[in-house]
């Protein structure tokens, strides 16, 4: 372990346990390569065991919000690719379906389908990537991640043909999408949906049954039910203890009613919960593509009467909200009437869903810590934001 | 049996390794910059200005109208209206920028530039190999640096600048039929 240490006796507390030898405190992060960014966790260890755990963010702080304030509700998009830099597409989505509903405006249906398949699309490069993440937490140096990335490619070769970046796609806007995908690119697309299961079957091959994983992960990290709900967990986190709360069912967002999908729920909450959560929902995502690229209409992308420049909605609020691949990723918006938002609020899944990692870590191991961190799925773009 | 799923994963990683012998799907990466893969289309990286014509000055499309300064998100555009006033591409007497500096060390390749445009005067462009020493200066593109022509958009976007002159040819013709009428008018005065 890289991480520096200090020791640190702490005679107050040791004496109050009775215990011998000394506690150590020690700082990971922020330069640790499992804290997937500048990430800093205060463990205090009783010999390896976590008695304490205290994340400290916002060393990656750019100050989002603020800016977002300040610019026009046009500029704010390409921030929003900004916020967890694995998914701009949902990221879009959810900042464009809360200016809609502030200002009232209709989306054609094209571009409805079109924010179906490409955050579907998102979703897919997401959890195969964090699942390698995962595995590369846990000590298996680049196999699995890499056949992850191979898969990414793909699908980040998709959006760059279409928007003109691979991840920073800046593509939605509020009232549709910016420009109209080709019958070639669907085409591109259907070809994806249709290879990925064989992609995820090489996988589950390679990992699902393997004993090592299999030690790694089942009963560690344990989060339940109640606390999941209690602390605002969302997301494949909370499915994964069991919650059946999943917003493309209970929301229905978009046209997410049209299609037919199942939510997978684990029973145990652990690690190894989570890693099975993310390669079902792989496998429902690709239904849900397979169904929009199939019914997807010709027409508009775009309602032809937005404004995209100097957009000026009514004064009022409104909170638009979207299942990303990290769990509920809203954002609130209160206009004053004027061209720029008077508020603007994200509320990032990472970094909610971090706020659990004390209770999952007690009485774990500071190698537990790395992979019960791997499995919430953070990206602190938008932890920090 | 214990280690039957590692020696099924160890498996799955040799047919891996076998196949990249001889499928060329499983060779997935190149060796750059030996070797480079085609850019998408679409693909952009950073903005420059069009200019019609063979004189960079005289057929720049941009009229400083400053709504990319505006809306650029990181306001990485700095641009001075000129004084005087030159004919655009219908005619028509404008303003041109005296200066138009993009700080591409700020620049965020996003676009909103290219959509706020109404004259079709700024573009993305598709080079990425532009790093160098000068961290100040040479990040700083200044109106000659910026400037590129029509014909240099048709090699890199065909598509998109096939549309973008189908639509100022459309506009052209539009102020040729409102001129016509007037002429005629005038001549009938006469």
């Amino acid at each position: 372990m890289s991480a520096m240490v200090t020791r640190v006796v702490l005679e107050e507390e040791e004496s109050a346990r009775g215990v011998e030898g000394e506690l150590l405190e020690i700082s990971m992060g922020p330069h640790h390569p499992s804290t997937h960014g500048v990430f800093r966790m205060d463990v205090r260890l009783d010999g390896e065991r976590v008695t304490r755990l205290k994340p400290v963010f916002g060393y990656l702080h750019r100050n989002h919000e603020k800016i977002a304030e300040k610019a026009s509700y046009l500029a704010a998009i390409p921030y929003t690719d900004r916020l967890d830099y694995l998914c701009s597409m949902t990221n879009n989505w959810g900042y464009a379906l809360a200016v809609e509903k502030l200002a009232g405006i209709p989306v054609p249906e094209r571009a409805e389908y079109i924010r179906v398949i490409t955050a579907e699309l998102t979703r897919l490069q997401n959890h195969a990537s964090l699942i390698g993440f995962l595995l590369q937490d846990m000590g298996a140096s680049g196999t699995p991640l890499m056949y992850a990335f191979r898969e990414r490619e793909k699908i980040l070769d998709l959006f760059e043909s279409l928007t003109g970046a691979r991840m920073m796609c800046n593509y939605m806007r509020f009232g549709g999408v910016r420009v109209d995908c080709s019958s070639e690119w669907l085409e591109a697309a259907q070809n994806i949906a249709s290879s990925f299961p064989q992609f995820l079957d090489e996988y589950e091959q390679l990992l699902t049954g393997n004993e090592i994983l299999m030690a790694r992960t089942q009963g560690v990290g344990a989060l339940s039910a109640e606390l999941a709900v209690n602390a605002g967990i969302t997301g494949p986190m909370l499915r994964a203890s069991g919650v059946n709360y999943d917003l493309r069912k209970v929301d229905r967002y978009g046209i997410y009613d049209r299609f037919t999908f199942r939510v997978p729920l684990g029973d145990h909450g652990d690690v190894y919960d989570r890693y099975m959560i993310r390669l079902l929902e792989m496998r429902e995502s690709v239904k849900i593509l397979e169904q929009a690229l199939a019914a997807i209409p010709e027409g508009p992308i775009i309602d032809p009467k937005t404004r995209l420049r100097g957009l000026r909605p009514k004064a009022g609020e409104a909170y638009g909200r979207i299942e990303g691949p990290k769990g509920e990723l809203g954002f609130f918006l209160i206009s004053d009437g004027s061209t720029n938002p008077y508020r603007y609020k994200v509320r990032p899944p990472s970094m909610i869903n971090l706020t659990v990692l004390e209770d999952m870590c007690l009485g774990r191991n500071v190698a537990d810590v790395v992979v019960i961190l791997g499995s919430v799925d953070i990206v602190m773009g938008e932890v920090d934001r | 049996m214990l280690g039957e799923g590692i020696v099924k994963g160890l498996a799955e990683t040799a047919r891996n390794f076998l196949g990249s012998f001889v499928d060329e799907e499983r060779l997935t990466t190149v060796e750059y910059p030996e070797e480079r893969l085609p850019q998408a289309e679409a693909a952009r990286n950073f903005p420059f200005l069009i200019y019609d014509g063979d004189d960079a000055e005289k057929g720049l499309r941009c009229v400083a109208c400053q709504i990319c300064e505006k809306e650029c998100p990181p306001r990485c555009i700095h641009i001075e209206k000129s004084k005087d006033k030159k004919p655009d591409y219908v005619g028509k007497q404008q303003f041109y920028p005296a200066v138009f500096d993009i700080d591409v060390s700020v620049c965020m390749s996003c676009q909103i530039c290219v959509e706020v445009c109404p004259f079709e005067a700024i573009r993305m462009d598709t080079q990425f190999e532009l790093s160098t020493d000068d961290r100040f200066g040479g990040l700083l593109w200044t109106k000659a640096e910026l400037a590129k022509t029509n014909e240099y958009y048709h090699s890199i976007h065909p598509t998109e600048a096939g549309e973008t002159d189908a639509r100022l040819d459309e506009e052209k013709a539009k102020v040729a039929a409102k001129a016509k009428p007037a002429e005629a008018e005038m001549q009938a005065k006469a």
